[in-house]
């Protein structure tokens, strides 16, 4: 043995992979063993800093000393700069709980992730983890009802609907049997919220499904991942093995007399199935089709039976609530959106990634500030915010503060809290079009407005990007778009016309650009 | 991908038998099935409807409203490529313009070709787009030399296996 060991972090984040984490993590041990120096590669969740991945961590003296983004070929160069003592090189950039982007989040849900290894239940407790689950066994299941409501927890998938209001109905409904499923199919263009919190920190969805199974008396769990997500659903698998072996699930959560079952169930490639009734048909092994509310899924859901349906997000933020109480989460925030938001920034933007705080910071904040602008440099022309069926937002609302009503109130949403960016070159009448082409390819065809609706929608906007007797086939949009929004059985048909009217609203020389009969000439 | 066993009744049938027991066994049957045979043989539908106690309408309305399921044996390879809007706005379009542009590629078209390029909408990678999924192997920024080369047979990064609780270890 020469030095002592050093622990170095490297992590398992599908993006990170994306981008050769798994090469970085061969090339340090590799060139450790070379050297003859130990090291201890703990591989983690990802910090949610994207642009720097692979972002290697070093702990030198307690603290953990960042470097990114770095490629296998830097390695042999990072330990010549004897970057295990935290050393100099062009790729250090310091400690990472000080890094700009740090210091400025509220990592409530997210805390472990990219600290911890995901895998590691006795990790996970010795990070504070289970202490939520722990305090919910105490106490008595209208209590832990009661906790999640005063948070002021809104559902995170979309819908915003208070979670402690559907768990109260679940709650109070008679049956033998009841559900907890969780809804990972994270299907919104420019989120991966869901997908990095399992991947990161698989424990505390467990522990957030076992509280609300504790809460309303469920006996069996399902999470549903979308088949996109491989690495996550593996991740999760192994997860509920060790926290089975671990106590936590199985026939008594933690020694109570609860008990918990849970599974992982994947999904086979249909946006529709992030809908939740959609999603309770797939599970139940039939054609993912949307099913008429009432019944609501708190009363009748999966098999018929009472079923908790909640998000990723949602389900991970109550050990938190339960741990620190209703009113830590409820202090932060703004207007009736408490607590934090995972907000994911994408699209074309120089620095994309995970930023959790409180509601009520500036679109601004999140995309010049956090984001730095545009990858390609240029300026900001529109931002989507809310996953395909949000709204695109031109860069002078960008002063709207990310909170549920004051989105709405410039007619968008929030919904799983993406925000794509786009720069001066993107053309809004081609994302009007896609907009209903993707209505058309995932609708799940219940009902006319929407089945029909959208091809009618992607073929007006042909006519009117070739310039087709534009009034009149803008005319047809204004109607299709009001008869989709009034007449569609659920959000898929009766949302898309968002994005298409927030275009046309706010971009309408791109639905007559003078440009394009100057051009042909 | 590729490597999948020929199709094999015997097989099914113990697949099916083995996953039957489960609520909703559809989904996890049909998934097994194409792992193990990389398409659902329509020769399983009435497996899957005896075993599962459901007509063979709807497990043939189950494989057909999904787009995962394959009915029939898949190309040799696949990649999966992204093209939602935060791909979009990094480029994926020009990337299936260069598609068809250098390799007559045509994305979506199945024929004789071993290798097929699907579109997706997205894939979770959304602030290191484009993206595209190559097995169970996430690419991000991939750019067009990067999508030739895979389309060339360029084998993409190898996955992480993680043993549950375990973190890699390096000593001399
Ligand atoms: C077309 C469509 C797609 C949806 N996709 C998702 C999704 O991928 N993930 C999700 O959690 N909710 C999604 N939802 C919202 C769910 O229907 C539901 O509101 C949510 O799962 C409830 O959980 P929450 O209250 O914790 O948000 C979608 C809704 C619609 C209409
Ligand atoms: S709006 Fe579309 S997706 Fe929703 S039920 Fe109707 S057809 Fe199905
Ligand atoms: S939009 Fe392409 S990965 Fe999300």
């Amino acid at each position: 043995m020469s030095a002592a060991t050093t622990r170095v972090f490297v992590p398992v984040d599908a993006a990170a992979l994306s981008v050769g984490a798994e090469a970085v993590a061969c090339a340090i041990a590799a060139e450790a063993a070379a050297r003859g120096l130990c090291v201890d590669i703990v591989r983690t969740g990802s910090r949610g800093m994207l642009w720097l991945e692979p972002l290697v961590e070093v702990e030198v003296a307690g603290r953990r000393i960042a470097y990114g983004p770095v490629a296998a070929g830097d390695v042999a160069a990072l330990f010549d700069g004897d970057f295990l003592a935290g050393g100099a090189h062009p790729l250090h950039l310091g400690p990472t709980d000080a890094l700009a982007w740090m210091p400025r989040q509220e990592r409530f849900t997210f805390a472990r992730v990219g600290v911890t290894d995901p895998l590691s239940l006795a990790d996970y407790r010795a990070q504070g983890g289970l202490a939520g689950l722990t305090r919910a066994l105490a106490m008595a299941p209208a209590e832990i009802v009661e906790a999640v409501r005063a948070s002021g927890l809104r559902g995170r998938g979309g819908a915003g609907f208070p979670t402690g209001i559907k768990w109260k109905t679940v709650l109070a409904a008679e049956a033998e049997r009841k559900y907890i499923v969780c809804n990972a199919d994270e299907g919104d263009s420019g989120t991966f919220a869901d997908r990095m919190l399992m991947e990161g920190d698989p424990f505390v969805l467990i522990e957030g499904m076992a509280i609300a199974a504790v809460a309303v008396g469920a006996t069996q769990g399902y999470i549903y991942v979308r088949s996109e997500y491989p690495h996550a659903a593996r991740t999760l698998r192994r997860a509920i093995v060790a926290a089975e072996r671990g106590g936590v699930l199985g026939a008594s959560v933690l020694g109570s007399p609860h008990a918990f079952r849970l599974e992982v169930r994947v999904g086979a490639g249909a946006y529709i199935c992030g809908e939740e009734t959609s999603l309770l048909e797939s599970l139940e092994g039939k054609r993912a089709i949307v099913r008429a509310k009432p019944p609501l899924p708190a009363l009748a859901g999966l098999f018929g039976q009472p079923t908790v349906v909640n998000n990723v997000l949602s389900l991970a933020s109550v050990p938190w609530i339960l741990a620190h109480g209703a009113e830590a989460y409820a202090g932060v925030g703004m207007g009736r959106s408490r607590g934090t938001m995972p907000v994911q920034l994408a699209g074309n933007v120089r620095r994309g990634g995970l930023i959790e705080l409180a509601f009520g910071v500036s679109l601004r904040t999140l995309v010049e500030g956090f984001g730095g602008g545009t990858l390609t440099g240029r300026p900001v022309r529109a931002v989507q915010v809310g996953g395909p069926l949000g709204a695109y937002l031109p860069e002078h609302l960008l002063d709207t503060p990310l909170d549920y009503e004051a989105l709405a109130a410039v007619g968008g949403m929030l919904g799983h809290g993406g925000i794509v960016v786009f720069d001066d070159r993107v053309d809004m009448a081609h994302q009007a079009r896609f907009a209903f082409a993707f209505c058309a390819k995932e609708s799940c065809g219940k009902c006319t407005p929407c089945r029909i609706g959208a091809v009618r929608g992607a073929e007006t906007m042909d006519r009117i990007i070739a310039g087709e007797d534009r009034p009149a086939n803008i005319d047809v949009l204004r109607d299709l778009s009001h008869l989709m929004t009034d007449a569609s059985l659920c959000a898929m048909g009766g949302l898309t016309p968002m994005p298409v009217m927030s275009a046309l609203t706010h971009f309408p020389e791109d639905f007559d650009p003078p440009a394009l009969s100057a051009a042909a000439e | 991908m590729g490597g999948y066993a020929p199709w094999n009744a015997d097989v099914a049938q113990q697949l099916v038998a083995r996953l039957s027991g489960l609520e909703g066994a559809m989904l996890p049957v049909l998934h097994a099935l194409q792992e193990e045979f990389g398409y659902i043989d329509s020769a399983a539908v009435p497996l899957i409807a005896d075993a599962l106690n459901v007509s063979r309408a709807e497990v043939h309305g189950a494989i057909t409203f999904y787009d995962d399921f394959r009915e029939g044996p898949p190309p040799a390879r696949i990649i999966k490529l992204c093209r939602a809007e935060a791909c979009q706005a990094l480029g994926c379009e020009s990337l299936v313009a260069e598609l068809a542009r250098s390799r007559g590629i045509v994305v979506d078209q199945h024929g004789a070709a071993d290798l097929v390029v699907e579109t997706v909408y997205c894939l979770g990678n959304c602030a290191l787009g484009p993206a595209a999924l190559v097995g169970d192997q996430l690419i991000g920024r991939l750019d067009a030399p990067r999508l030739m080369a895979l389309c060339d047979g360029a084998a993409p990064a190898r996955v992480q296996e993680l043993p549950p609780g375990a973190a890699g270890r390096a000593a001399p």
